[in-house]
């Protein structure tokens, strides 16, 4: 390595720390991402003038950025914001698959030239890339909705059945530097690709960014072993960085969510086990005092309102009525009431989904307000309307023992006046338990769907006047 | 046996360094963190490029490489274009909000 490829490699290397740094700050995250994106261009510039590609290897270098570059770009401008979690997932997956690929490669064409070590990097290259692969996919694919948790995986069974495929991949990745190209190798990536499946599988969808998140770190390792497969430092240093990165933020998403790792990992889809507990497990069945209310009744009450909270949830994301509920805040704003929207950190399908999904609807800043700022504000408030949302909101988190909710953190609305729980039916939260919220003397249901909701909500509010003020002022 | 013990100083000190750059996040940061490693973790495409650069014309290698390639520019294109899309709608409100 001559020179300058070095002081580009160390350039890039810098570059991407502080990219990475960045990206944890509010102020600076946005220049971070770009400045990380073009180390990542500096470092492919750097790796292509040391290496001197010939013709057939320019061209095979043009369909494979041509098409994975195509695909990307428009992946990224099409994708709804709703879909973020799995979206990530499908690029990470991605992301292990070709570090996958490369040690398949090397493995089976190139193994003369590769010692021990290489060999060793390849074994684990082609394990944390597969299980990388098969997990993020599987993530994804139960995220959008397209698979379901099998009851078998909620049984003890999936341990041992998970043990043998982790047994079967640690005899294929011994056997694999003694035979590199040969059935070691077959058995190997079956065996992880299969493990990967197994272990993800049984998680349930509230876990499911937890396990992003730790896939995440994993295509960082996969990445860094990859480096090893080709002897590139800057891809050794680069993937180490991620891998570790990915761990520390997975951590901190855990304590957010008030789980611990290994309960998410091994604990088995939260509240599938637990259903019996609290009303049996959200059929509507478990409920007896339910009031329900409709959007005038609803309406009348926020127009006397002089403060208001909003708690979104993802069933508000799905309905796409982030701008009808902007709509409904500014016409309260123009009756003189004050308007703030509580966050729950894991609001949406991950810790700051909520607030990507109201930025895009032009909710001002100031007015998300973070769950331990503005639970001691719930007893002053006049209306909370709860929007898709629904574990976060439920009182059994803080009074009920038994609850599998038990000790998260949640927004104290039912110290509220009056509680209006927007929903389209009874049916039970992301987790599958029962809401005591629902149950309260000062809650009320309007069943519906919460953009058609809102909708009738603001054409009641201004067939009252509500707004008309504001208009004849401007 | 020097360039093994220095690949795997390299490694140690990256690992370490990956663990001291995120402290604090704030809940806001997640997804698009998140959504940025793994962006980063892309940085495969380097052994992509290495693997079709050093293929010698073994066209089920420049094949594999090709296929890899593809796998990880989605991964690094799709990942920077989609993290800064949710990073500029946090920017937007600071100079156009009010609304």
């Amino acid at each position: 390595m001559d020179f300058a490829s070095c002081a580009i490699d160390l350039v890039a290397v810098l570059l991407l720390a502080l990219g990475l740094k960045g990206l944890a700050k509010v102020r600076t995250a946005r220049s971070a991402n770009g400045l990380a994106a073009l180390a990542m261009g500096l470092a492919v510039a750097g790796l292509l003038l040391q290496l001197q590609p010939g013709p057939a290897a320019w061209l095979w270098i043009a369909i494979g950025a041509a098409a994975g570059g195509i695909a990307g770009l428009i992946t990224a401008q099409r994708v709804p914001m709703t879909a973020m979690p799995e979206t990530v997932a499908l690029f990470n997956g991605c992301g292990g698959m070709a570090s996958l690929l490369v040690a398949l490669g090397v493995a089976l064409f190139q193994h003369d030239q590769t010692d021990l070590v290489g060999r060793i990097s390849i074994d684990i290259s082609v394990f944390v890339g597969a299980i990388t692969f098969s997990g993020s996919i599987v993530a994804m694919a139960k995220l959008q909705g397209w698979l379901d948790t099998p009851d078998w995986t909620q049984s003890a069974m999936r341990h041992g059945l998970n043990i043998s495929l982790a047994i079967a991949s640690l005899a294929a990745g011994l056997a694999l530097p003694t035979d590199p190209a040969g059935w070691p190798l077959w058995g190997l990536l079956l065996a992880s690709t299969l493990l990967g499946i197994g272990v993800t599988l049984p998680i349930g969808g509230a876990d499911m960014p937890v396990v992003i998140s730790l896939l995440n770190s994993y295509s960082g390792v996969a990445a860094a072993a990859a480096g090893f497969v080709v002897g590139s430092q800057l891809l050794i240093v680069a993937g180490a960085m991620v891998g570790a990165a990915g761990l520390i933020l997975t951590q901190v998403m855990c304590t957010a969510m008030n789980r611990s790792l290994l309960n998410v990992l091994f604990g088995g889809a939260l509240g599938a086990k637990a259903g019996g507990s609290v009303g049996g497990g959200g059929d509507e069945a478990g409920y007896t005092r339910i009031v329900s209310c409709s959007p005038e009744e609803c309406a009348m009450a926020l127009e006397s309102a002089e403060r208001v909270v909003f708690v979104p949830g993802y069933g508000l994301a799905v309905a796409q009525a982030q701008h009808a509920l902007r709509e409904l805040s500014k016409l309260l704003e123009a009756n003189g009431a004050e308007v703030s929207y509580a966050i729950h950190p894991v609001a949406g399908r991950m810790p700051g989904h909520m607030n990507v999904l109201l930025a895009e609807a032009d909710v001002p800043y100031e007015q998300l307000i973070e769950m331990d700022t503005i639970n001691p504000e719930f007893p002053r408030t006049d209306v909370v309307i709860v929007l898709g949302a629904n574990d976060v909101v439920n009182p059994d988190a803080k009074t009920d023992p038994t609850s599998p909710l038990y000790g998260m953190p949640v927004l104290e609305v039912d110290q509220a006046r009056q509680v209006f729980v927007v929903k389209r039916s009874l049916g039970a939260g992301y987790a599958g338990i029962a809401n005591a919220l629902f149950e309260l003397p000062q809650t009320a249901m309007v069943f519906g769907d919460a953009k058609a909701v809102l909708q009738q909500l603001c054409t009641e509010l201004r067939s009252q006047g509500v707004g008309a003020r504001a208009r004849v002022a401007a | 046996m020097s360039t093994l013990s220095q690949a795997l100083w390299v490694l140690l000190l990256g690992s370490l360094l990956g663990l001291e750059l995120i402290g604090k996040v704030p809940p806001t940061l997640h997804t698009p963190l998140m959504s940025g490693a793994n962006a980063i973790s892309g940085i495969t495409v380097l052994a992509s490029l290495t693997l079709i650069a050093q293929a010698d014309g073994n066209g089920a290698l420049l094949l594999l490489g090709g296929l890899s390639l593809g796998f990880a520019l989605f991964n690094v294109i799709g990942g920077f274009l989609v993290t800064d899309r949710m990073l500029a709608m946090f920017g937007g409100r600071k100079s156009g909000s009010g609304g």
